[in-house]
């Protein structure tokens, strides 16, 4: 087993920014808006890193796509404990296009190219919401996987997961090589302090094209329109307990 | 003379500043915070004191990282927990 784990990580708007829709209603305002490691990649890099740690495999490689600003990503990945990096160069419409399809195609390429024992990725993005990126790389490389994973222990030549699902937690042990997606509980991600970026900056990250990897990027999604939210309705103030129980009536919500 | 200090409070001083771009509050008013605090200090010449400061800032800057990491965690659980 060569020991290595692949980590996706995405570069998504930061999570505190209030989201504008663009007025042409085909996306959300990005330039100039301050973007960030998605939350859920950053517990998948630390879980990671962490497996390294207590020394239950070799090497760290944390991958992202995108155009050049992807780079910083990796490099955040880099600081909090990966080895080393892959940038698969995505730019242009292909990028505004790009989706856990094709993601989880690239992935997937990686992992056998790199003979990954792992592939751990966060749960989902915080800008898509699609949660299919870690499920579609498993079924590509017809490897087991464990999702929505709340603590991961490697036991031999298997892997135990406990996943947090509706009824409460389940518990799995799946083979090894597997997928497996981190949930907001698996760990507390370290932070990547100046000193450790400064570090990183030693570490290499590798770029590679899509093309290269025999990759397909064309989507057969559309967006077809994109829009706010609807506005909140103002809340009612009472003054009996009373009118309370007559307006919750009057709504038909007793 | 001072100097190995001064190395780590300049250090101290770029960390804390790298960390401020995230302050809920803004990375201004964290920065004009900041200097404010490093200057209140700037004659201290006793090696012990300066030391003491210098932890003091690294106590800050493990609570910066907790700060941040319970507000992210926080939203996240809001965001993608149902209420029940």
């Amino acid at each position: 087993m060569s020991g290595r784990v692949l980590v996706g990580v995405k570069r998504v708007i930061d999570y505190a920014v209030k989201i504008r829709v663009r007025p042409d209603k085909t996306g959300v305002v990005t330039d100039g808006v301050k973007h960030s490691m998605n939350p859920f990649c950053e517990i998948a890099v630390e879980e990671a890193v962490k497996l390294k740690e207590k020394k239950l495999i070799k090497e760290v490689v944390a991958v992202s796509c995108g155009p050049q600003q992807a780079q910083e990503t990796i490099r955040t990945a880099l600081a909090m404990g990966a080895d080393r990096g892959i940038h698969v160069e995505v730019t242009g419409k292909d990028y505004d296009t790009l989706g856990p399809l094709q993601v989880s195609k690239i992935l997937a390429a990686l992992a056998k190219k790199e003979d990954a024992q792992l592939v751990i990725l966060g749960k989902q993005a915080i800008d898509d919401d699609c949660n299919q990126t870690g499920q579609m790389t498993a079924a590509l490389l017809d490897w087991p996987q464990g999702t929505f994973a709340s603590e991961v222990s490697m036991e031999g030549d298997k892997v135990k997961v406990v996943r947090e699902i509706d009824g409460g937690l389940e518990t799995v042990k799946i083979n090894i090589p597997a997928v497996v997606t981190a949930d907001l509980r698996l760990n507390t991600p370290r932070y990547a302090t100046l000193p450790n970026i400064m570090k990183a900056k030693k570490k290499k990250i590798a770029n590679v094209k899509p093309a290269d990897l025999g990759v397909d990027l064309t989507s057969r999604l559309e967006v077809l329109r994109v829009d706010e939210p609807p506005q909140r309705q103002a809340g009612m103030k009472v003054e009996t307990v009373d009118d309370l129980v007559g307006k919750l009536k009057e709504t038909g919500h007793i | 003379m001072a100097n190995p200090l001064r190395a780590e409070v300049v250090r101290l001083y770029k960390n804390l500043l790298y960390l401020g771009r995230e302050y809920p509050k803004g990375s201004v008013y964290f920065r004009e915070h900041l200097k404010s605090a490093f200057m209140k200090n700037k004659d201290v010449t006793d090696p012990e004191k300066i030391k003491k400061l210098v932890a003091r800032g690294d106590f800050v800057i493990k609570e910066l990282e907790a700060l941040y990491f319970l507000r992210k965690y926080r939203a996240m659980k809001k965001r993608y927990e149902p209420e029940k």
